[in-house]
């Protein structure tokens, strides 16, 4: 009974990190199809896969050049850093878990803590599934998140007008996709709605790229006053 | 600046968050309030970049084929569609509007 039990929680763990890797390696496409219509080139978009490797960021990076250009780079980075702020939270989750083994392998596990292998480990009940969790969801989404991006890459670059084939709006809908899952509590559906207002109202004022950032502001004000919070503060 | 110079420094700073967060003294984001602004910081970028990229051309506001496109979107997300067929469904719908309108 109890080898049954064990083998069951393997395989939801085999299930679990292979279902969320595949389905998030999928996204690799569109970020590969977007980067080139922004006007990197091959080379660019994979070194972005494998060195950044952070889906929020790079959407972000991409985006942000292709609506400004070389002039937002500045603002380019900022977006894509403040967006792997998360990362140093998930890092700090997956510590006790993780950090172990020689060096090579403790950067290889803060390399791949991103979003996914850190929500699959944490929905793991025992540190030992949670550990396999963590690394094989990682290890999945690295190697078909690579792979997707050069297909993706090469698909953009063969549409040639991203325009006509609608890849501006597939720009949007991917970053509505990475933010849907984060709109659960009413905090969070707030700081949405408000920072979208922000970022449209500053648009015809500032330099493209810097909207956004300005937009960031409104989570540090809600966030540090913890404003909208339906919980009563202590 | 070149865009290489934009991807290194960006990937950099990025890599560097990761590795910080198993660097940094055990219970300093955990404490609330950082947690919950680290938090909301990634709600609030990602619905100003959905603004700009659905609404923003340059420095002006207009409504296009995006703004339909980004409707449909948020529909097939709310009906729990997996993420790619929602991405190329919102671009199959911009570009069916600039073809036929």
């Amino acid at each position: 009974m109890e080898e049954r039990d064990t083998s069951t929680g393997r395989t939801t763990v085999l299930r679990d990190s292979v279902g969320v890797g595949l389905a998030t390696a999928a996204y690799g496409i569109s970020f590969g199809a977007l980067s080139v219509a922004a006007g990197l080139d091959v080379w660019q978009t994979c070194f972005l896969s494998l060195v950044m490797f952070t889906g929020g960021s790079q959407f972000a990076l991409v985006g942000v050049l292709a609506s400004g250009g070389l002039a937002a780079g500045g603002s380019a980075i900022a977006t894509a850093a403040l967006l792997g702020i998360r990362n140093v939270v998930y890092g700090m989750r997956m510590k006790p878990l993780v950090d172990r083994g020689g060096l090579a392998q403790r950067i290889a596990a803060a390399w791949i803590t991103i979003d996914e292998s850190t929500a699959v480990a944490l929905a793991q009940t025992d540190d030992r599934a949670a550990r396999r969790g963590f690394w094989l969801t990682g290890i999945v989404i690295f190697v078909g998140w690579n792979l997707t991006t050069l297909a993706g890459a090469l698909i953009g670059d063969a549409l040639g007008d991203t325009r006509a084939w609608g890849l501006d709006a597939a720009a949007a809908a991917a970053f509505l996709g990475l933010l849907w899952p984060r709109l659960k509590r009413f905090q969070a559906g707030a700081v949405a709605v408000a920072a979208a207002l922000v970022a449209t109202l500053t648009t015809p004022v500032l330099m493209p790229g810097l909207p956004v950032l300005v937009a960031a502001l409104v989570a540090v004000v809600v966030g540090w006053f913890d404003l909208f919070s339906r919980r009563s503060a202590s | 600046m070149t865009t290489w110079h934009v991807i290194l420094i960006a990937s950099a700073a990025t890599l560097a968050l990761k590795l910080g967060g198993y660097l940094v003294p055990a219970g300093l984001l955990e404490r609330e309030r950082p947690a919950r602004i680290a938090d909301l910081l990634t709600v609030a970028l990602l619905a100003a970049l959905i603004a700009v990229q659905t609404l923003g051309a340059g420095q002006a506001i207009v409504f296009d084929a995006r703004v339909p496109a980004v409707i449909v979107a948020a529909a097939l997300f709310a009906l729990r569609v997996p993420f790619l067929i929602v991405v190329i469904v919102a671009a199959l719908v911009a570009a069916g509007i600039r073809a036929f309108v």
